[in-house]
C-alpha cells in the first residue's frame, strides 16, 4: 500500500518474503492466524481429554492404538518438517530448483503420512471404533481428523505453490507464500507431536 | 514502473459495493447490515415484552417465545452489536493510525460477506419454519438432537460458524493493521484510546472465537453425524458444552464492551477539550481487563455444580475485574473534571454511558459473590445486569460513536435536535425497561419465562418494563429519522466538524478520499492533530513526498466465497450432499483463483489526487 | 471528605427506606428478599452487604458525575482551552486501592459462605435425604430412606437439614426455592449429580421454580415445598406407604389402568419414573404445579388438566383427551381419547386420593 514499494529489477533481497509491506503483513497475519489455530486445537485437546475415558462398549485406546505405526507416521511428519526448513533455506539463497525439490519432498512425505492415517482409521472402523461409537471415539476422530484435514490442505496448498513457482518464478509476491506455508507446515508438525503424546502415548499408558 | 500499466476495472453503483475492498465502504456495509439486524433483534425484543406485559398472556405461543428469545440474543450479540462495532473499527481505525487501508483489504471484504452470509442464514430460519429455540447459549441436552429435533439449532450452528469466520478474519486483520500499518512516529503509546481498545478487542477475538468454532463443530457433529460429545447417554458430557461456550462467551463480553470503552474515551476527551486523563493507566487497565476476561468464565456456571473450590476461585477472579474497570470510570470522570464540556448528542450518549455502565458493573460484582449468585442466577436480575452492560454500555457507546464519527463516515452531520431526542427517549426507556427487572429477579422471577402466573407480584413491574421497551423502540426510530433527514441535507462538512478533534481522522476531509492520506502524516505526539492545531498548524506534517498511491483492486470473490459457504451449510443441514460439496467447491475454487491470479492493484497518480478522487 | 461523608449520612435513611420498600414487595413464600430459612438468610446477608458497598460506589460516582457536569459545562461562546492534564498518580493510586479494599470486605465473607453453604449432609443421620429428579416440566422427589416417591409437592419436616441429591431425567433444569435458598442445576449424565442442603425452620408452603431454560413450558415448571412438623411428616410417610385402592367403577378402572397407569404410578403399582407419581394427589397444593387447588377444587383442576394438558402446559408429555402431543419431548404421543364419563370418573377418583397427615 505504500507509495514506495520495493521495485526489484530482478534483484531479490536476501529475505524476499519480507521485502514488501504486503509480505510482512502476510507473515504477521499468518502468525496471528496460527495463534487462533493453537486455541482451536487446544480446545479440541481439552474436549478429548475430558471424554477420553468414555468408551462405552467400544474398544479402548489401549486396545486400539499400535504405537509402531503411529511412531512411523510421527517420524515421517518430522522429516517433512525438516524438508520444509531446507526449502526455506533454499529460498533465502534464491536456489529455486533446490527449493522446489525440497517442497516436493515435503508434500510426498505429507502424502505418505495421510496414507498411513487413512489406513489407521480404516483399521479402527473395522474394529468397531466409529465416530458414533462413544464420546471417546467422537472426540478422537474430531481431533485427529482435524489435524489430518490440515495436513491434506497443506499438501494441496504447497502443491499449488510449486505450480506457481514454475509459472511465476521466485518473486517478492511468491516468496511470502512459500514462507508462510512453511510456518503452517511446522505448526501442523508441532500439533502432531502433541497428538502423539496426549492421544497415543497417554492412551497406551492409561 | 510496470505495475502502473495495469488497468483495473472499476465498478460503479451496486457492483462497486459488492466488490469494494475499501475499509470505509466496508464500514458502511457493516453499519447497514448490523443496523438491519439490530432492527430485527429489536422487533423480537418488543414482541417478547408484549408477551410479558401481563400474566398468562397468549400473544405468542410457548414455542414461539423460546424462538424469539433465542433469536433476539443471538442476533443482537453476533449480528447487530459486533457488526456495528466492526463498522466503527473499519471507518475509523486506519484513519486514526494514519494508514491508507487495512493490512488485508481483500480479507476485510471477505470478513464482511461471511458475517452477512451467516446472519442471513440464521434469519432465514424464520422462513424455513425451523427456528432455533434453545437460547443463545444453546445448552445441551436441550439443543441436542434428542430434544431439539428439526433444523432449528442447525441454523444457529451453521449461521454462527460462518459469521464466526468473518469475525475471526476481522480480528486478525485489525491486529495486523495496528501492528504493521501505523504512520511514521505513531508509537504504541501514542495511539488513540479507541485504537488501543480495538487492538485488544482483536486479540480477544483471535483467542476466543476458535473456542466457539470447536464448540459449534462438536454440536454440529452430534446433531448431523450422531457423534457423542454431549450425548449424556453415550458417555458425552453436557457440562463440557457449558465450559466451551463460556470460555468463549466471557471474553466475548469484553469483545463487546472494550470498543465501547474506546469510543467513550475519544468522545469524552473531545467534548471536554481535554487530554484523556491517565492515558497509560487506561491502556494498562484495558489490557488487564482482557487478560482477566479469559479466567472468569465459570462465574456463568456457579450453579452448575463445580464445587466450592472452583466457585470460590472464580468469585475472587471476577471481583478483581472491578478494579481496572473502576480505574477507567474514574479516569473518564477526571477527564471531564476541569474540562469545557459541550453537550452534543455524541457526548450525551457518552455521559449517559458512565453512570449506566457503573450500575451494570456493580451488579456484576454482586453476581460475582457465588453464594448470592445462587439466588440471582438465571433470574431477571441477570437479565437486567447484562442489558445494563450491553445496552447501557455497548449500545450507548455505539450510538455515541455513530453521532461522533457520522460526519467522517458520510460527510453529513446528524441533526442535533433529533440526536438529543434519540438520547433522551432511549435513555429513559432503557432505565425504565431494565432497572425494574433487577427487582423482578430478586422477588423470584426466573429469566426466559414465556409467561407467569398472576398473584406473584410480577404484574406491575412487567408492565412498566414493557412500556420502557416501547420508548427504546421510539428512540431507535428517531435515530433512523435522523439518518434520513441528515442524508437529505446536502451541506458539506468541515474536516474537523467538532473543531476539537484530537486524532488523525479529523485532519483529513470528511469523507476522506479513497486513499485517506495524500501524504502519510508524521506523528509527533499523542493527540497528534490536537497538538498540531495548538501549534497553529492547519495540517499534519507529511512523512513522505507526494507520489503515486498504490491501491488494491476490487474483487467479487469474497461475495462468491460467502455464497459458497452459505450453500454448503444448507446442503449439509438438509442432506443434499451435492449442494454441500458444490458450495465448498465454489469457496475453495475462489481461494484457488485468488492465489493463482496476483492482484497488482492500481495507482492513483498525483494529478488525479488533485482532482480529488472521492470514495 | 467531610462533605462526602455528610452526603452519605443523609442518604443512609433513604437507602434504608428503599430496602424496606423492596422487602415489602414480593411474596414471602417466593421472594429472595424475605428469607424463610438460614440458607436464604445467609445469601440475603451477602446480598445486603454487596448492595450496600455497591450503593456507596454508585453514590460516589453519581455525585462526582453530577458535580462535574454542572461545574464544567461549556458556557456559550467559551473558547478557552482547558489545562491539558496527563494524569495524577496519587488519585490513580487512590481509586485503585479503595476498590481493592472494598473487594476484600466483600471477598472474605463470600469465600466463607461458598464453603459453608456447600456442606454435605448425606452421611448425617439427622438429615433427611431427598433425591430430586427433574423431568420436562415436573419434579420427582424420592425419599430413599423411606422408599417413597412423590411429585410436585416436596414434603419436608421442619428443624432438620434436608440434603438433596439432584439430577435430571432429560435436559438441564435448575431447582430453586427462592425464599428458602439459592438454586442448583440438575444435570443429566454420569458424574454431574449435584448436592445441596436446605433448612426449613418454619412450617408453611414455599414456591419452587425451575430456573434453567428447559423447553416451551419452562416457565410453568413450578413446584411446592411444604414444611410440616416432624410428627406430621412421619404420618405423611406412613400414609404414602399405605395400599391404594383402584377406582370402584369397572369402566373407570379399566380406563385408568390402560390410559393413565401406562406412564403414571399410584401406590405400589408401576413405581417407575416416566410420569409423576399420583399417590396422594388429592391433597397436593396444585395440579400440574400451576393449577391451585385453593382457587378451584382439586376435582375441577384435575378435569381441566386431564382434558387440556397440552394447552395448560404446552409441549409436556401428557396428551390431551383430543389433541396429540405435537411438539416437545412427548411429540407423537397420541390423544388419550377418554370419554366424558371416564374423565369425570378418573378425576373424581384422583381427587379422593387424600392423605391424612
Amino acid at each position: 500500500m505504500s507509495a514506495h514499494d520495493h521495485h526489484l529489477d530482478g534483484h531479490l533481497p536476501h529475505e524476499p518474503e519480507k521485502a514488501t509491506l504486503e509480505g510482512r503483513n502476510k507473515i504477521l497475519g499468518f502468525w496471528l492466524f496460527l495463534g487462533a489455530e493453537t486455541v482451536l486445537f487446544g480446545t479440541l485437546f481439552a474436549a478429548f481429554i475430558a471424554l477420553r475415558h468414555q468408551v462405552l462398549d467400544g474398544p479402548t485406546a489401549d486396545h486400539l492404538f499400535e504405537l509402531p505405526m503411529v511412531f512411523a507416521a510421527t517420524m515421517i511428519l518430522l522429516v517433512s518438517s525438516l524438508a520444509s526448513v531446507f526449502a526455506v533455506q533454499a529460498l533465502h539463497q534464491h536456489k529455486v530448483k533446490a527449493m522446489i525439490v525440497w517442497l516436493i519432498i515435503t508434500i510426498l512425505l505429507g502424502l505418505s503420512f495421510l496414507g498411513l492415517e487413512i489406513y489407521e482409521f480404516n483399521t479402527y472402523v473395522s474394529e468397531g471404533h466409529k465416530l458414533t461409537t462413544s464420546a471417546f471415539s467422537s472426540s478422537f476422530y474430531t481431533l485427529v481428523g482435524f489435524h489430518g484435514a490440515h495436513v491434506a490442505f497443506g499438501v494441496l496448498w504447497i502443491g499449488l505453490l510449486i505450480a506457481q513457482i514454475f509459472k511465476k518464478g521466485l518473486t517478492v509476491v511468491t516468496a511470502p507464500k512459500i514462507y508462510v506455508s512453511a510456518i503452517y507446515w511446522h505448526f501442523i508438525d508441532v500439533v502432531w507431536v502433541f497428538i502423539f503424546t496426549v492421544v497415543y502415548l497417554m492412551g497406551k499408558v492409561g | 514502473m510496470a505495475a502502473h500499466a495495469h488497468t483495473v476495472k472499476r465498478y460503479r453503483g451496486l457492483m462497486d459495493w459488492l466488490t469494494t475492498v475499501d475499509h470505509k465502504k466496508i464500514g458502511i456495509l457493516y453499519l447497514i447490515a448490523g443496523g438491519f439486524f439490530f432492527l430485527i433483534g429489536g422487533l423480537e425484543a418488543i414482541l417478547i415484552r408484549i408477551q410479558l406485559i401481563k400474566p398468562m398472556n397468549d400473544f405468542v405461543g410457548a414455542d414461539t417465545f423460546n424462538q424469539l428469545i433465542t433469536m433476539h440474543g443471538t442476533t443482537m450479540i453476533f449480528l447487530a452489536a459486533m457488526p456495528m462495532l466492526f463498522a466503527l473499527m473499519n471507518a475509523v481505525i486506519p484513519l486514526q493510525i494514519g494508514a491508507r487501508d487495512v493490512a488485508f483489504p481483500f480479507l476485510n471484504s471477505l470478513g464482511f460477506w461471511t458475517f452477512f452470509a451467516g446472519g442471513v442464514l440464521l434469519n432465514i430460519s424464520w422462513f424455513a419454519g425451523d427456528i432455533p429455540d434453545a437460547g443463545w447459549t444453546s445448552y445441551v441436552p436441550l439443543a441436542g438432537p434428542m430434544y431439539a429435533g428439526g433444523h432449528g439449532v442447525d441454523y444457529y450452528l451453521m449461521g454462527l460458524q460462518i459469521a464466526g469466520i468473518g469475525t475471526l478474519i476481522g480480528g486478525i486483520n485489525f491486529m495486523a493493521t495496528i501492528i504493521n500499518m501505523r504512520a511514521p512516529g505513531m508509537s504504541f503509546m501514542r495511539m488513540p484510546m479507541f485504537t488501543w481498545a480495538i487492538f485488544i478487542t482483536s486479540a480477544l477475538i483471535v483467542f476466543a472465537f476458535p473456542v466457539l468454532t470447536v464448540g459449534l463443530v462438536a454440536l454440529t457433529f452430534d446433531r448431523l453425524f450422531q457423534a457423542n460429545f454431549f450425548e449424556t447417554g453415550n458417555g458425552g458430557n453436557a457440562v463440557l458444552w457449558e465450559h466451551i461456550f463460556w470460555v468463549f462467551g466471557h471474553p466475548e463480553v469484553y469483545i463487546l464492551i472494550l470498543p465501547a470503552f474506546g469510543v467513550i474515551s475519544e468522545v469524552v476527551s473531545t467534548f471536554s477539550r481535554k487530554r484523556l486523563f491517565g492515558y497509560s493507566s487506561m491502556v494498562f487497565a484495558t489490557v488487564l481487563i482482557a487478560f482477566l476476561g479469559f479466567m472468569v468464565w465459570a462465574h456463568h456456571m456457579f450453579t452448575t455444580g463445580l464445587g466450592p473450590v472452583a466457585n470460590g476461585l472464580f468469585s475472587i477472579a471476577t471481583m478483581l475485574i472491578a478494579v481496572p474497570t473502576g480505574v477507567k470510570i474514574f479516569n473518564w470522570l477526571f477527564t471531564l473534571w476541569g474540562g469545557s464540556i459541550s453537550f452534543t448528542s455524541a457526548s450525551l450518549f457518552a455521559i449517559g454511558f458512565i453512570p449506566t455502565f457503573v450500575m451494570g458493573g456493580v451488579t456484576g460484582v454482586m453476581l460475582a459473590v457465588a453464594p448470592a449468585d445462587f439466588q440471582y442466577h438465571d433470574t431477571y436480575f441477570v437479565v437486567a445486569h447484562f442489558h445494563y452492560v450491553i445496552v447501557g454500555g455497548l449500545i450507548f457507546g455505539i450510538f455515541s460513536g455513530l453521532h461522533y464519527w457520522w460526519p467522517k463516515m458520510f460527510g453529513r452531520v446528524l441533526n442535533e435536535k433529533l440526536g438529543k431526542a434519540t438520547f433522551w427517549t432511549f435513555f429513559i426507556g432503557f432505565h425504565m425497561t431494565f432497572f425494574i427487572q433487577h427487582f423482578l429477579g430478586l422477588i423470584g422471577m426466573p429469566r426466559r419465562v414465556w409467561t407467569y402466573l398472576p398473584g406473584q407480584d410480577f404484574d406491575t413491574m412487567n408492565a412498566v418494563s414493557t412500556v420502557g421497551a416501547f420508548l427504546m423502540g421510539i428512540g431507535t426510530i428517531l435515530f433512523i429519522v435522523n439518518v434520513i433527514v441528515s442524508a437529505a441535507n446536502k451541506k458539506p462538512v468541515a474536516d474537523d466538524p467538532w473543531e476539537d478533534g484530537r486524532s488523525l481522522e479529523w485532519s483529513i476531509p470528511s469523507p476522506p478520499p479513497e486513499y485517506n492520506f495524500k501524504q502519510l502524516p508524521l506523528v509527533r505526539s499523542y493527540d497528534a492533530w490536537w497538538n498540531e492545531k495548538q501549534k497553529g498548524n492547519t495540517e499534519m506534517p507529511p512523512a513522505e513526498p507526494v507520489g503515486p498511491i498504490h491501491m488494491p483492486s476490487p474483487s467479487i470473490l469474497p461475495l462468491v466465497m460467502s455464497i459458497g459457504l452459505f450453500a454448503a451449510a444448507l446442503g449439509f443441514m438438509y442432506d443434499h450432499l451435492i449442494v454441500a460439496i458444490g458450495g465448498l467447491v465454489v469457496t475453495f475454487g475462489s481461494m484457488f483463483l485468488r492465489s493463482v491470479f496476483d492482484d497488482h492493484g492500481f495507482h492513483i497518480e498525483p494529478e488525479e489526487q488533485e482532482k480529488g478522487v472521492h470514495a | 471528605m467531610m462533605n462526602r461523608w455528610r452526603v452519605f449520612k443523609r442518604l443512609l435513611p433513604l437507602m434504608a427506606g428503599m430496602a424496606l420498600l423492596l422487602s415489602a414487595c414480593g411474596r414471602d413464600d417466593l421472594s429472595t428478599l424475605s428469607p424463610q430459612g438460614p440458607v436464604a438468610q445467609k445469601q440475603f446477608d451477602l446480598m445486603t452487604l454487596s448492595i450496600s458497598i455497591m450503593a456507596l460506589v454508585v453514590v460516589v460516582v453519581f455525585a462526582i458525575c453530577i458535580y462535574v457536569l454542572i461545574r464544567f459545562r461549556r458556557r456559550k461562546g467559551d473558547n478557552t482551552v482547558p489545562k491539558q492534564v496527563e494524569g495524577n498518580h496519587t488519585l490513580e493510586i487512590i481509586w485503585t486501592v479503595i476498590p481493592i479494599i472494598l473487594l476484600l470486605i466483600l471477598g472474605v465473607p463470600t469465600i466463607n459462605s461458598v464453603f459453608g453453604l456447600s456442606k454435605d449432609y448425606s452421611k448425617d443421620p439427622e438429615a433427611v435425604q431427598v433425591t430430586v429428579t427433574s423431568h420436562q416440566y415436573w419434579w420427582e422427589f424420592e425419599y430413599p430412606e423411606y422408599g417413597i416417591k412423590t411429585a410436585q409437592d416436596l414434603i419436608v419436616p421442619t428443624g432438620r437439614k434436608i440434603q438433596f441429591k439432584l439430577a435430571s431425567g432429560d435436559v438441564t433444569h435448575a431447582f430453586w426455592i427462592p425464599s428458602i435458598g439459592g438454586k442448583i442445576d440438575t444435570n443429566a449424565g454420569l458424574g454431574t449429580t449435584n448436592k445441596l442442603y436446605l433448612e426449613f425452620p418454619k412450617e408453611g408452603v414455599f414456591r419452587g421454580k425451575c430456573a434453567e431454560l428447559c423447553g416451551p413450558s419452562h416457565s410453568l415448571m413450578d413446584f411446592k415445598a411444604k414444611a410440616v412438623s416432624q410428627e406430621s411428616f412421619d404420618r405423611w410417610v406412613a400414609a404414602m406407604k399405605a395400599p391404594v385402592a383402584m377406582p370402584a367403577d369397572e369402566n373407570v378402572k379399566a380406563a385408568f389402568e390402560s390410559k393413565c397407569l401406562s406412564c403414571h404410578a399410584i401406590g405400589e403399582t408401576n413405581a417407575g419414573s416416566a410420569a409423576p407419581n399420583l399417590t396422594g394427589i388429592g391433597s397436593r397444593q396444585t395440579v400440574g404445579g400451576i393449577l391451585y387447588n385453593d382457587e378451584k377444587s382439586v376435582e375441577e383442576n384435575l378435569k381441566n388438566w386431564i382434558a387440556h394438558a397440552q394447552t395448560i402446559k404446552p409441549g409436556n408429555q401428557m396428551p390431551d383427551v383430543s389433541t396429540d402431543v405435537s411438539y416437545g419431548p412427548g411429540k407423537g404421543t397420541t390423544a388419550t381419547g377418554l370419554t366424558q364419563e371416564e374423565l369425570d370418573g378418573i378425576a373424581k377418583y384422583l381427587a379422593s386420593q387424600k392423605l391424612e397427615y
